[in-house]
């Protein structure tokens, strides 16, 4: 990685620049810190939370829906379980669904975004035609019908998610790395005799660092919503503690009716901000990559002129 | 033309995919689910519903390929079977009952999403740096952030339980009779209210920063230099000539947003009890109700690829550029 990074300024020197620039970027981004900051804590609770909150946090330990006080900070479940112990807990089992269908369905982009930009000719053609069909068909009631007949469990929700959630990703990455295949520098490496796959992941890979990263924080975004929404149906492993399992419970158990808001609030708000932080990071790269989309830093001026010379 | 011909072809394609994944999902699944709802429910058919049964989700020994010609004899002639959960009504007219309820709200939802985020995001890149550009994207991304079924929790609690402002279940109040009356319809438009509301919120912020994006890179064209230069008033050249231009990929997401008008709307109408085909689909599930689950899932594949193609034709109506390759 970091001989690929030094790589990049004589690779494409007009282009971009050199990648520690882009770590720089990304740090002295308010968007991107306050993002990190935010996924710090969360997996910080994700790892303490057999700590915090030691055994099964479904337990029942008090009354039923009982109203946030200094004993129970968010109350309790219509069945007296502690809410706090059930958020905290839940975001282990979000956070690892999220992070492992994200890297899961980037891999697999990668690999088919790759393989089709640098193969090109008939493995394009096909690999984009089952890209674009996985694309087209409607995730949602794809996912309702494989979580349908597969056996329910952990591993079915990741495989469905990745199933449906590698197509976005594969056409983004194929469309970056078929402008990067077009480069000199890799008609160099054809020419002086590489090897395909050391073309494609030392060549190409390194060059779309930042857009490999953003496929991945938008798959991570996708796998926890997703997620939460496959569990919200009672289609996902009901007997684990996660945010959307939470919220399937909540529902089943006519929170929304009775007025405990205490019950369905935390964990939305978690997989809210969760994604929140994420889609700020991702912003912040785009931010840091996309000069024209960066703050202007004198627009009292003449805020038309400078923006367009800024985009030029 | 070509352009047309092929686009065709391809959603062809995807729609054979999508058949040939349903007449396989049940033949290769694990546990055997159809023998298992065949055994729950058997004794309510008659000997010849189930034979098509079997048939149609293939407990039958007959070879695959037999088989396979079959089934999409079968869904091109519209036989999809029975329900099981609605016992004795067929597949088909369980659908058509319900696809009007989701087209309603999905469209009335993307309608009102894909105009008013369209105008903001006009506005935010117009204006960079303004009020619009600077606070609404954060915040509208926030909101986006919510799971949509959340958001249309807490809706329904706020405004359904709570304030008890709007109906918070079903399309329209029980023992009232579908007709063209006002007061029909004004219930109707009650219920459609939250549903609908949630849709538009957590979807705006996409649309918004799509076209915000895409209007900054027109923005620094030669051509709007050349349209201020020639003296053009601000608001004609934001929207005849930045605009207009910048629109081609909102017609795209338009497509996308309409097959998620069918599909996408299913937590929604879980949540709310909205009687459209997402909300039959979770009860197909539920109640083990295979053909009905395949059936929904192929109107809804059809309408999606239908929705797309008829994008591609609008598309090629307004960008020239596809017409003369």
């Amino acid at each position: 990685m970091t001989t690929a990074l030094l790589k990049q300024p004589t690779q494409t020197p007009a282009v971009r620049k050199p990648n520690r620039s882009f770590i720089h970027g990304l740090i002295s981004n308010k968007k991107a810190l306050a993002g990190m900051a935010v996924m710090v804590i969360f997996i910080a609770l994700a790892l303490l939370a057999p700590v915090l909150f030691p055994g099964d946090p479904s337990r029942i330990t008090a009354m039923a829906s009982l109203e946030p006080s200094a004993e129970h900070w968010l109350g309790t479940t219509a069945k007296g379980q502690d809410v706090l112990a059930l958020t905290v807990h839940g975001s282990r089992s979000s956070l690892f669904v999220g992070l492992t269908v994200g890297l899961a369905s980037t891999f697999i982009g990668i690999l088919v975004g790759l393989a089709s930009a640098y193969f090109g000719k008939f493995i394009d053609e096909a690999l984009s035609l089952v890209t674009n069909i996985f694309l087209l068909l409607p995730g949602l009631p794809l996912l309702v019908i494989l979580a349908a007949f597969l056996p329910p469990g952990l591993g079915t929700v990741i495989l469905v998610l990745v199933v449906t959630g590698w197509a976005g990703s594969a056409r983004v990455l194929r469309s970056q790395a078929l402008s990067i295949r077009s480069k000199d520098f890799v008609a160099a490496a054809v020419v002086s005799g590489e090897r395909a796959g050391r073309i494609m992941f030392r060549e190409i890979l390194p060059n779309m660092a930042s857009i490999v990263m953003g496929t991945l924080l938008a798959c991570v975004i996708y796998g926890i919503g997703a997620q939460a929404g496959l569990e919200f149906l009672g289609l996902g492993d009901v007997s684990t503690v996660s945010w959307g399992n939470n919220l399937f419970w909540a529902g089943n158990e006519g929170a929304l009716l009775t007025g405990s808001w205490w019950v369905f609030v935390p964990s939305g708000v978690c997989i809210a901000l969760v994604a929140f932080a994420l889609a700020l990071i991702n912003y912040a790269v785009d931010e840091v990559t996309n000069p024209r989309l960066r703050k202007i830093k004198t627009p009292k001026t003449t805020p038309t002129n400078t923006e367009r010379s800024a985009a030029k | 033309m070509r352009f047309i011909l092929r686009r065709l072809g391809f959603y062809l394609i995807a729609f054979w995919a999508s058949i040939t994944l349903n007449f396989l999902l049940p033949r290769f699944m694990p546990g055997d689910p159809v023998s298992r709802m065949f055994a729950r429910s058997q004794d309510r058919m008659q000997p010849e519903q189930i034979q098509a049964l079997r048939k149609l989700l293939g407990v039958d020994d007959r070879p695959i390929w037999e088989q396979y010609i079959d089934y999409i004899h079968n869904v091109f002639t519209g036989q999809m079977g029975v329900s099981i959960s609605r016992f004795p009504t067929p597949v088909t007219e369980v659908i058509s009952s319900q696809i009007a309820w989701t087209l309603l709200l999905g469209g009335t939802a993307l309608v009102i999403a894909a105009v008013v985020g369209n105008l903001l995001g006009i506005l935010a890149a117009w204006r960079r740096g303004g009020a619009i550009d600077s606070a609404l994207p954060p915040v509208l991304v926030f909101i986006g952030s919510f799971p949509y079924f959340w958001l249309a929790m807490g809706a329904l609690y706020l405004f359904g339980v709570v304030l008890d402002w709007f109906p918070i279940r079903h399309a329209f109040t029980d023992g009232l009779e579908p007709a063209f009356t006002w007061e029909f319809i004004g219930d109707v438009g009650a219920h459609l209210v939250l549903p609908a509301l949630t849709i538009v919120l957590v979807s705006i912020g996409g649309w918004m920063l799509g076209m915000r994006n895409t209007m900054i890179a027109t923005n620094s064209e030669d051509y709007i230099t050349m349209a201020e230069a020639k003296g053009l008033r601000p608001g004609r050249i934001m929207l005849r000539y930045a605009a207009r231009n910048a629109m081609l990929p909102s017609v795209t997401s338009f497509g996308m947003g309409l097959g998620f008008v069918v599909g996408g709307a299913l937590l929604t109408e879980v949540v709310f009890a909205y009687p459209g085909v997402g909300y039959q689909l979770l009860n197909a599930v539920q109640g083990l109700d295979y053909p009905l689950m395949q059936g929904l899932f192929l109107t809804i594949t059809a309408a999606v690829l239908l929705a797309n193609f008829l994008v591609d034709i609008l598309y090629v109506r307004l960008d020239p550029r596809v017409r003369s390759n």
